[in-house]
């Protein structure tokens, strides 16, 4: 039934804890003393390049009827619209940024380029999910509320859906994330102040409209007589950039390793008990620095949830300091190819479609979720 | 970010229409790509020019991008941002140059201070570097028509404003009865000395007195009489290092006539006391920050990275206030103390125990 008790799951003495957390707080001062110049190039290159594939799509779907510019005007539209959601978006609105004092790429000041409004993404993912991360039944991030992605989920008929809906969140994963603030379980049950759904929703309103008109009725429209093809391929982008976007951030927290927590261990938890637990609650994949930078550096998940707020241009490096720690102490780094660690998920989330008792595992000793039942091999 | 007004052209009107191709972002963010001065999101300019004055000082001639209306009045100061390795850093400079827009350009002179941090590197600049700008500001200026009879009371730097107020007088015909009391340590520091000289010898009513304080030592200002005898029957504009505007306050007031006197301070004594520092929470970004009693919470702020509302950074503008939720803070200036509910100029005031911030 998920960890409570971090340190017995990992043989962990308070020492230990104590050690690990100051460790990882020198590596904080350490990059804040460093971030400088090269990153701040870094970020204003990668804002460049973004901008500048955005336009070459738009401007090359003017030519949508005739085929391969609509390959290359969608091909581009797409990979801006990646790097604008992940390396950009994602990463200015947590303040990765904020430290050059620029109002231009300021967490503040930032809205991305999807239907989801910037505000209400800061409540939902980095106060939410980068809180309580991995916490079961404080942390919507865990089955986005449609999805049993672990055991310590009781499992509904509904869940037998689970391969269809799952495929369908890729497909509209914008659309998820747009509405994931509103919390639709909280709403369901009454839980939720009509007040705040009703703003929300307007904000959401205003936000969609404006999205949706610009790719699906002004650009289309300034085509002309290729309002269909430019209207497909804008389609396409989107699609293309929420399946993009769906696998990696999927990739985050759901592969085997990537461990769930109690709202017990929350609730008693030390601010290295916390580093702990976005440690052992993420997971990485293996990327070089062109497949890094398309997944905004997520695939450095657990660097990116112990400093969700350092400069992504910092993870790499970070990562390999992480790794030590985690070596000397005998705890998991889980990292793997992203086709192995997306395996993972989807096994996960077909297999849970079942009901616990067609299932061998427990939650406690399952792939996908641990107690402290079920240690960690103790270190040499 | 520094407080600045907009408004709306026909290119802004366009802007705005243009707005559903880009949205989210403006159409500026796009153009500001191919030229930094394509944007009105943000002020910026490009130095066009950095002219040597003294052996510290420089002029840096700037030409604003989109958004700048050049209609500034003589005497007012702007925010000059200015990168240094990745971060944005502020402060602010008296335009030195009349309110016109025929050139294109605006000027300010900057001295380098001995142990400041941006004064320095921004005499250096290289013409070409892209700066930020914050609209122009301030109230230490002439009112139109000027009157009758002016004195100029100015050393170092603080020449700054008062000369761009002569040259607006002076381009406009329009100077009347002026004194000009200017101190530096040698002829060498004295700021556009070659000029003041010619607008002296151009206007009969304009009398420049040079006081060389390394050998003539401070200028008393409880004897300006003896520099000025019918002081007291001008209107004054006063501008220069602390304790100078500060015995001049004094000797305004023992003459009983405060009202003729107007104050431009480039620094503030913040020693008047400590607070005991502690932790700042901004409440809306959701940040904290550990803080000693000396530091200000607008640069404790800005170091951690909150977008902290500002103008002057010298307690003059209000441009920086932001309610105090909780704890209390203190005025640096004078050591007041200020309470949960208390609205607080954060350039000036520093934590005194946890406070929290709404920002
Ligand atoms: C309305 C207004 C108009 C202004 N106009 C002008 C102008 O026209 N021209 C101009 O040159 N300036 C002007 N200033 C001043 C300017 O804004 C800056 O304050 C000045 O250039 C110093 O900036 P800095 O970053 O170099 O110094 P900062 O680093 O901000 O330091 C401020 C002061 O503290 C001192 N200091 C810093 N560190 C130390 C230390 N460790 N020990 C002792 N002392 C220290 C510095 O010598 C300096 O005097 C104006 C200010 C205002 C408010
Ligand atoms: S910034 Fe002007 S008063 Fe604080």
């Amino acid at each position: 039934m998920a960890i409570t008790d971090i340190q017995a799951y990992a043989h962990l003495t308070d020492e230990d804890v104590e050690a690990i957390g100051a460790e990882l707080d020198a590596l904080r001062r350490d990059v804040e003393a460093a971030r400088g110049d090269s990153d701040a190039e870094y970020i204003r290159r990668a804002i460049a390049l973004q901008r500048g594939l955005a336009a070459a799509g738009r401007i090359t779907l003017f030519a949508s009827a005739f085929p391969p510019a609509w390959l290359a005007g969608t091909a581009f539209l797409s990979l801006a619209k990646i790097i604008e959601n992940m390396e950009l978006g994602h990463n200015v609105i947590h303040g990765q940024w904020d430290w050059m004092n620029d109002p231009e790429i300021h967490s503040t000041n930032w809205d991305w380029d999807t239907t989801c409004p910037g505000e209400q993404w800061k409540h939902s993912h980095n106060f939410v999910h980068h809180t309580y991360t991995n916490v079961v039944g404080k942390d919507n991030d865990v089955g986005y509320g449609i999805l049993r992605v672990t055991r310590d989920q009781k499992w509904h008929p509904v869940n037998l859906g689970q391969p269809v809906y799952n495929a369908m969140l890729a497909l509209l994963f914008e659309w998820g994330v747009a509405l994931h603030d509103l919390d639709l379980e909280a709403i369901r049950k009454g839980k939720k102040d009509r007040g705040v759904v009703r703003k929300q929703l307007k904000q959401i309103g205003r936000k969609v409209g404006r999205q949706v008109a610009k790719d699906y009725l002004v650009y289309p429209a300034l085509t002309g007589p290729q309002f269909l093809s430019t209207l497909t391929a804008n389609a396409t982008a989107n699609i293309v950039r929420n399946l993009w976007s769906y696998t990696v951030i999927f990739c985050g927290h759901f592969p085997d390793g990537a461990e769930k927590f109690t709202l017990e261990e929350f609730e008693t938890e030390t601010k290295p008990q916390w580093y702990l637990r976005q440690m052992l609650g993420s997971a990485n994949f293996h990327g070089g620095r062109l497949m890094s930078f398309m997944a905004g550096n997520l695939n450095y998940q657990i660097e990116h949830h112990l400093f969700p707020d350092l400069p992504s241009s910092r993870y790499a490096e970070m990562s390999e300091r992480v790794r030590a720690l985690c070596d000397q102490y005998g705890l998991p780094y889980t990292t793997g190819s992203l086709a192995h660690q997306y395996a993972q998920t989807l096994r996960t989330i077909w297999k849970l479609s079942l009901p616990d008792s067609l299932l061998q595992k427990t939650s406690d000793d399952a792939p996908e979720t641990h107690s402290e039942k079920f240690p960690l091999p103790a270190v040499a | 970010m520094p407080q600045q007004e907009r408004i709306e052209t026909r290119p802004a009107r366009m802007r705005r229409a243009v707005r559903w191709l880009t949205t989210p972002l403006l159409p500026d963010d796009y153009l500001r790509l191919l030229n930094p001065l394509w944007s009105s999101r943000e002020l910026r300019g490009r130095v066009v020019q950095v002219i040597p004055e003294t052996e510290t000082a420089a002029t840096l001639v700037i030409k604003p991008g989109w958004g700048w209306t050049f209609d500034h009045k003589a005497g007012q100061y702007v925010g000059i941002g200015a990168e240094v390795d990745g971060r944005w850093h502020w402060r602010s400079y008296s335009l030195t140059s009349t309110p016109t827009d025929e050139a294109g350009v605006i000027s300010i002179t900057v001295k380098a201070m001995a142990e400041g941090f941006l004064s320095g590197h921004l005499t250096e600049l290289a013409a070409g570097t892209v700066v930020r700008l914050a609209a122009p500001a301030g109230d230490f200026t002439l009112p139109d028509p000027p009157p009758a009879k002016i004195l100029f009371l100015t050393a170092g730097s603080g020449l700054t404003p008062v000369m761009a107020m002569l040259r607006t007088l002076h381009r406009r015909d329009e100077l009347t009865d002026i004194v000009l009391v200017h101190s530096a340590p040698t002829e060498h520091d004295v700021l556009f000395r070659a000029e003041l000289r010619s607008l002296a010898e151009q206007h009969p009513e304009l009398t420049y007195v040079e006081r060389l304080t390394d050998r003539e030592g401070m200028l008393a200002l409880d004897r300006l009489a003896d520099v000025v005898p019918d002081w007291t029957d001008r209107e004054a504009w006063a501008c220069g290092p602390p304790a100078m505007l500060d015995a001049a306050e004094k000797a305004y007031a023992a003459a009983g006539v405060p009202e003729k006197l107007h104050l431009e301070r480039f620094s503030v004594d913040l020693a008047g006391a400590g607070g005991e520092g502690g932790t700042v929470t901004f409440e809306r970004t959701g940040r904290t920050a550990e803080v000693d009693g000396a530091t200000t919470l607008l640069e404790a702020g800005e170091a951690a990275g909150v977008q902290m509302p500002f103008g002057c950074r010298m307690g003059i503008c209000q441009s920086c206030v932001v309610p105090l939720l909780k704890g209390s803070v203190r005025d640096l200036r004078n050591g007041t103390d200020h309470q949960e509910g208390d609205r607080i100029q954060t350039c000036v005031s520093a934590a005194a125990g946890d406070c929290v911030l709404e920002v």
